[in-house]
């Protein structure tokens, strides 16, 4: 008798592993049979080393550059992440997916584009980000705010001098602590904003990062007057099952997995397990 | 639907006849036997065990649709690892599940039935024939199936049993409990005055159930909408254990863990799925470390929430069925329906 189950992976293939820092590696992985995984920005998979086990990973690489493959950016914090940095191309991992929402770029057509990624933000914003880049005139201006801790965790380094050579995009990355190389911006996220000039009725705006960096992003986003509906987060949660069943990533009454994880302001404001 | 007469005596032969079969196809004869003083639900190794006189049970029949430990995926380790779903299920009798256990399953039917199916317990559930029984007195002072809306059903099961003295009448709800009874058991066609008794036993059980809550449960909802800064939360988180221990016993409480474990040569590795509680410390922890519901009383909160709203609102029933058993068992004497009335009471 064949089964299928909700819960078990296909095996996939890891196709190229780069390292972005002494914590952080890009995955490049390729489904069975090259099929493609047909994600939204934003949306995740269920990642799995058998034998180990499995934990959710938002899907960095843009739908618009697919090529048969998709990419995940990792820190290695735990167990399967740990397994995960030790591997080598040709390696087979499980995947389930994609999974969750993802953005409604529909909605975002058209307006100026505000991104505010902090740390790890930058992966699942860099899925939208290369999205909008690639139908480049359907939107408005494309504004990334990028902030790290230190210099040396800044991610996707190559692609920052590309987006800081473009003139279709405002780029302006900080640090909270700078080195002897650095001579960029140096403060937390928030310090970028003061000088920034948005037109907020127009302006779609996304942040991701930790808890204590949505508390301060989302008072200086919502004091340019961008409304509470144009203002996205990705919130990250622990997930067992990935289809809303398990019960780990429930905010309040809301199944992170399934109804998210993407959320606007306006739908978590009043959340208080949320944020 | 018929309704059927078995004698009391004819139950331990009923019982026999079906183990015997179940046993030559795989399966199995789960119902409640005594465990020390109490009860539990377990397979069947003599129909003499089986105590359908029982109160409650430690574990609700949960276990039998989605055990504490399952296996859920099998892989092949190695160069090429491959995966391999497992799916458990086998066929089984479950016999006596008092009416507040078959609500319950009713719920664990929509939350793993909802949007995705979930192949696991929903082969299991269809290899399960249901026999339910009327409880005709509360199991103790922690009962509250009355006030939930659960000490009668309205189908959802295979066959329904009322206890009339010295036989059982038996409601034939569906094709597979008709088969059950055609094949195993002796039972004749109830007649008009088996029928009026059945009415009576029926009207006269419901005096003997005490209403605990001092409100209608059409209200928890919105009670709870209104007290989830009440500091009810903080005096609870206080005394919790955070053992785990209430949603353990919970016949609704369905959230779990999965894990992996691999073989001692390494050659494979199974996938599990186990209960878990959204009471442990670690439930909602990230890998990071953030622990996005760190405090006991916030956790507290979130059982209630659970039982008395969010189920509720995805539903369309409450996620509580009144049967006690998270009263029974806290170490620390937390007391969903005290809990629920304090709210009420400062509303």
């Amino acid at each position: 008798m064949t089964e299928s189950s909700i819960y078990v992976p296909a095996m996939a293939s890891l196709i190229a592993v780069q390292s972005m820092t002494d914590m952080e590696k890009l995955f490049t992985l390729e489904l069975p049979g090259g099929r493609n995984m047909g994600h939204k920005p934003g949306q995740f998979v269920m990642l799995s080393i058998p034998g180990v086990g499995e934990a959710p990973f938002v899907i960095t690489s843009s739908p618009s550059r697919s090529n048969g493959t998709f990419e995940v950016c990792v820190r290695r914090v735990g167990d399967v992440t740990g397994v995960l940095h030790s591997l080598q191309p040709g390696a087979k991992v499980g995947i389930r997916g994609p999974l969750g929402n993802g953005f409604p770029i529909d909605k975002m057509r058209g307006r100026d584009m505000l991104f505010a990624p902090g740390g790890m933000g930058l992966p699942p914003a860099r899925s939208l980000i290369n999205q909008v880049l690639d139908e480049r005139n359907q939107f408005g201006r494309v504004i990334i705010l990028y902030g790290a801790k230190r210099p040396e965790e800044l991610l996707f380094r190559e692609e920052l001098d590309e987006w800081a050579k473009r003139d279709d995009v405002e780029l302006h990355v900080t640090v909270d602590r700078a080195d002897d190389d650095w001579d960029g911006h140096v403060g937390v996220i928030t310090t970028l904003f003061p000088r920034l000039t948005v037109d907020p009725h127009n302006t779609i705006a996304v942040t991701i990062g930790p808890p204590i960096m949505y508390r301060f992003v989302l008072m200086e986003l919502l004091g340019k007057g961008i409304p509470e509906n144009h203002i996205y987060v990705s919130l990250e949660r622990r997930m067992k099952c990935g289809v809303g069943k398990c019960g780990h990533c429930q905010i309040n009454n809301i199944y992170c997995c399934k109804e998210g994880p993407i959320f606007t302001y306006a739908e978590i404001k009043n959340v208080p397990e949320a944020l | 639907m018929s309704l059927r007469i078995l004698e009391k005596n004819a139950v331990a032969e009923m019982v026999n006849a079906m183990m015997a079969d179940y046993e030559s196809k795989g399966g199995v004869v789960v119902g409640p036997q005594a465990k020390g003083p109490k009860f539990g639900f377990a397979p069947l190794a003599d129909p003499e065990d089986l105590r359908l006189d029982y109160n409650t049970s430690i574990l609700p029949p949960k276990t039998v649709l989605q055990p504490p430990c399952e296996r859920i995926a099998t892989f092949r380790l190695g160069d090429e690892p491959s995966a391999e779903v497992v799916i458990e299920a086998k066929p089984t009798v479950l016999l006596g599940v008092h009416t507040c256990d078959l609500h319950a399953i009713h719920l664990l039917d929509k939350a793993f039935t909802d949007e995705q199916p979930d192949a696991h317990y929903l082969e299991r559930r269809k290899q399960t024939v249901i026999v339910s029984l009327e409880c005709l007195q509360p199991c103790d002072e922690h009962s509250f199936c009355r006030d939930m809306g659960t000490l009668d059903v309205d189908g959802g099961y295979d066959l329904h049993l009322t206890d009339l003295g010295s036989a059982y009448a038996v409601e034939v709800e569906t094709e597979a409990g008709e088969k059950l009874l055609e094949k195993y058991a002796t039972a004749r066609n109830a007649t008009d005055a088996d029928a009026r008794r059945l009415n009576e036993v029926l009207s006269a059980k419901w005096a003997r159930f005490k209403k605990r809550l001092d409100f209608n449960t059409a209200e928890l909802p919105s009670l709870l909408g209104a007290a989830y800064t009440h500091p009810l939360w903080e005096e609870l988180g206080e005394r919790c254990l955070a053992c785990g221990s209430c949603t353990n016993v919970c016949p609704t409480c369905y959230c779990f863990n999965v894990k992996d474990s691999v073989s001692l040569d390494l050659s494979e590795a199974d996938r599990v799925r186990v209960w878990d509680s959204c009471q442990l410390e670690e439930f909602a922890r990230v890998a990071a470390g953030e622990n996005f519901r760190e405090a006991r009383a916030a956790r507290q909160r979130h059982r209630f929430f659970r039982k008395g709203k969010w189920i509720y609102e995805k539903f369309g029933t409450l996620g509580c069925v009144g049967c006690g058993r998270c009263i029974r068992t806290c170490l620390v004497h937390i007391n969903i329906v005290d809990g629920f009335n304090t709210i009420h009471g400062s509303k």
